[in-house]
């Protein structure tokens, strides 16, 4: 894996993150950043607060206090509209997608190519996502049903179609893998490959210690609400990973 | 027509291992639940003909039946919406009673004497018709606001509408009866306003033409794109079909001829006297004109606007919806002001057809509504239902209740079947979406 430049601005800083749900403070002072062609691992048990955290990024919650930085300019992201403009993409663990809408309503959702009239125009988008999935999956033929009628993997195709063809800068991927079968977890870890090396800035959750170790520059642990370690991959072993997750330690850390 | 979009319910459903027995549907690319719904419609047409010795299908009641069945019909192009979106709005039939109200009162009343405009002054009615509206799509908004935003459910919500509306209307007009209204407004009734047999030909040539030209169009545009296109015959025939459907509709209203006293009445007030012999048909009602309208629009801003992209978006995934940007609250707000201003436009048909208003007007028609609507393949779970569905729905329910007092079968009962139908029509639905697979 080519190494990381990380002498420059980069993509993302986000700074002394906090929030807090009803006194339970779900993200406590949490500071990550991810530069362009870099892919970052979110790990931590349920309810550690990478979640929560990547959805701050992603417009869904608003911090209470803390700095987010877009290629080192201050950003405010209140709204997904908001992270869209600053071309964050997000790929949802739920794929919020609209099960009754076919691939091409759901791929330009919230930004639907129009008309000169002014009404959407479904042949150009069908069109237009004809040409993209033909580059991300070429097996995918169904453009015209809803994609409650799609299989795991083709759902997922839909929703990274959606980022890749919006030029996103920055990724979040929230379990991409979860829901899928072993090929096609291969298919989304190649393309998270290809997009990296396209010099997107990717934040990646999952509960996979080995993918994340195989996909991942850096790691990024948390526990409840607060950063346990930022590592790079190939200075941590699995099991420093693990320990970092369950006990909350970092044996680098605690050896230095 | 030809556009797939999920919108019509099933389209996008369309079973991909294709039996040879329906082959020829799905050449046409028809729409298999509208099929079932016109069948049922036809069968229904025809055991009542037959039932009453062929007074069912004469022009006469024809005419009879589109006239009653516009004012529930354009509501539920609107709660075709509401309930695409996950709500419901039980308020429509006390709504409609007190923009009928306002409306009332605005030309028999209020406005009266008002820049010299007398009783029968045809701007005071094109007022009144625009201030019910204004009245319709204000309170629809307000209800919308305290769903989309305040998270009051809408059945609570508009549980208490249909207390609050019915009343309102009630202290409006001090519980009289108000009328007769002004006679511009009463062309919207149906038999006090028909295009005649001229412009009826004419309207119907132009709603031909536009039906051909939108297949046309359509075509074009998936051959530009290079997306399959079904075969010249099918679009053909599915073109023929439509202009035919059009035509006789219009041939058919065309044909229940005025009663000659009313002919000389109408020549004797123009100071004329009739020629010999002379007879001319109704034609199309002006109701019925509005209701081919607002189901045009209705449709385009179902398939071909965004905000109708984003209320089925929103319906069948409303957190998926949000997270694309969409503001879910406000376009819950325009969905109840749209539903309010169709309430109001159907409370011009209501009351205009009744020649006056009156406090009961439009009571239980909240449930006629939804009746219609869900009949017309509109999923209570949200995210599937058509414009076209949910008239067709109103049409049947109204064939089924006026057949029924045809017949003569006693009032009761009438109800009882007309309660079993959408029960009925709904348990076929979801036999049929079951069968389909994974909808």
């Amino acid at each position: 894996m080519a190494e990381v430049n990380r002498s420059g601005t980069p993509l993302v800083e986000m700074r002394d993150i906090r929030i807090a749900f009803g006194g339970v403070q779900a993200v406590d002072g949490v500071s990550i950043d991810l530069h362009p062609g870099e892919v970052v691992g979110l790990l931590g048990h349920n309810g550690a607060g990478k979640s929560t955290l990547i959805k701050i990024l992603s417009g869904a919650y608003r911090q209470d206090s803390g700095e987010i930085r877009i290629n080192g300019e201050v950003a405010t992201i209140h709204s997904p509209r908001d992270a869209r403009r600053y071309n964050i993409e997000t790929i949802y663990q739920t794929l919020a997608l609209a099960d009754n809408l076919n691939s091409s309503q759901n791929l330009f959702l919230g930004r639907e190519l129009t008309t000169p009239l002014g009404f959407v125009d479904d042949a150009k988008m069908e069109a237009e996502t004809k040409k993209i999935m033909a580059r991300l999956n070429p097996n995918f033929k169904k453009l015209s049903v809803p994609v409650s009628a799609l299989s795991g993997g083709q759902r997922q195709s839909v929703a990274i179609a959606r980022a890749v063809y919006f030029n996103a800068q920055i990724l979040i991927m929230d379990e991409p893998t979860a829901a899928l079968g072993v090929h096609e977890s291969e298919m989304v870890a190649d393309l998270i490959k290809e997009l990296k090396a396209q010099g997107l800035g990717i934040f990646l959750i999952s509960h996979d210690t080995r993918e994340m170790m195989a996909l991942c520059d850096r790691v990024s642990v948390m526990k409840n609400g607060q950063l346990i370690g930022n590592e790079r991959v190939e200075d941590v072993t699995e099991d420093d990973i693990l320990s970092m997750i369950i006990m909350g330690k970092n044996p680098k850390r605690e050896a230095a | 027509m030809t556009d797939t979009s999920t919108d019509d319910g099933t389209g996008g459903g369309k079973p991909n291992s294709q039996a040879p027995s329906r082959s020829f549907i799905n050449q046409l690319e028809i729409d298999l639940r509208l099929l079932g719904m016109l069948g049922a419609f036809i069968v229904v047409c025809i055991v009542f003909n037959v039932l009453t010795d062929g007074r069912f299908l004469t022009p006469r009641n024809i005419f009879n039946l589109t006239i009653q069945t516009v004012s529930v019909a354009i509501m539920a192009t609107g709660m075709v919406f509401v309930i695409v979106t996950r709500h419901i709005d039980l308020s429509v039939g006390a709504l409609l009673a007190t923009c009928s109200a306002v409306m009332a009162m605005l030309q028999t009343d209020w406005l009266v004497g008002f820049a010299g405009m007398g009783l029968n002054t045809p701007m005071l009615a094109w007022i009144a018709i625009l201030g019910g509206i204004a009245v319709g799509a204000g309170i629809g908004a307000a209800q919308g606001w305290l769903v989309g935003y305040q998270g009051i459910p809408a059945f609570i919500v508009t549980l208490g509408g249909l207390l609050v509306w019915r009343n309102v209307g009630w202290y409006i007009t001090n519980g009289q009866t108000i009328g007769p209204l002004n006679d511009t407004f009463q062309l919207f009734g149906g038999i006090n306003g028909t295009l005649g047999v001229t412009w009826s030909w004419i309207v119907g040539a132009v709603c031909s033409v536009l039906a051909v030209l939108m297949l046309i169009s359509g075509r074009r545009n998936k051959t530009r794109h290079d997306f399959p296109v079904k075969p010249l015959w099918a679009e053909v025939v599915v073109g023929a079909v439509c202009v035919a459907a059009i035509m006789g509709l219009i041939w058919v209203l065309n044909s229940y001829t005025i009663p000659s006293r009313v002919l000389e009445r109408s020549f004797a007030a123009r100071g004329e006297t009739m020629p010999e012999g002379f007879s001319t048909g109704y034609g199309l009602p002006v109701s019925v004109l509005l209701l081919i309208g607002v189901a045009i629009v209705m449709t385009a801003v179902a398939r071909k606007t965004r905000l109708g992209r984003y209320i089925f978006a929103t319906g069948g995934n409303p957190d998926a919806a949000e997270l694309s940007g969409i503001n879910t609250r406000l376009l819950t707000v325009k969905v109840f002001a749209i539903m309010g201003a169709l309430v109001a436009l159907a409370a011009v048909v209501a009351s205009a057809r009744a020649t006056y208003h009156s406090n009961d007007i439009g009571t239980l028609d909240e449930l006629r509504v939804i009746a219609a609507a869900v009949i017309g393949g509109t999923a209570l779970a949200g995210g599937l239902g058509t414009i076209y569905g949910a008239i067709l729905g109103a049409l049947i329910m109204q064939s089924l209740q006026s057949g029924m007092a045809m017949v003569g079968v006693d009032a009761p009962l009438q109800n009882i079947v007309v309660g079993g139908v959408l029960v009925l029509a709904v348990w076929i639905d979801i036999v049929y979406r079951r069968r389909l697979g994974g909808q």
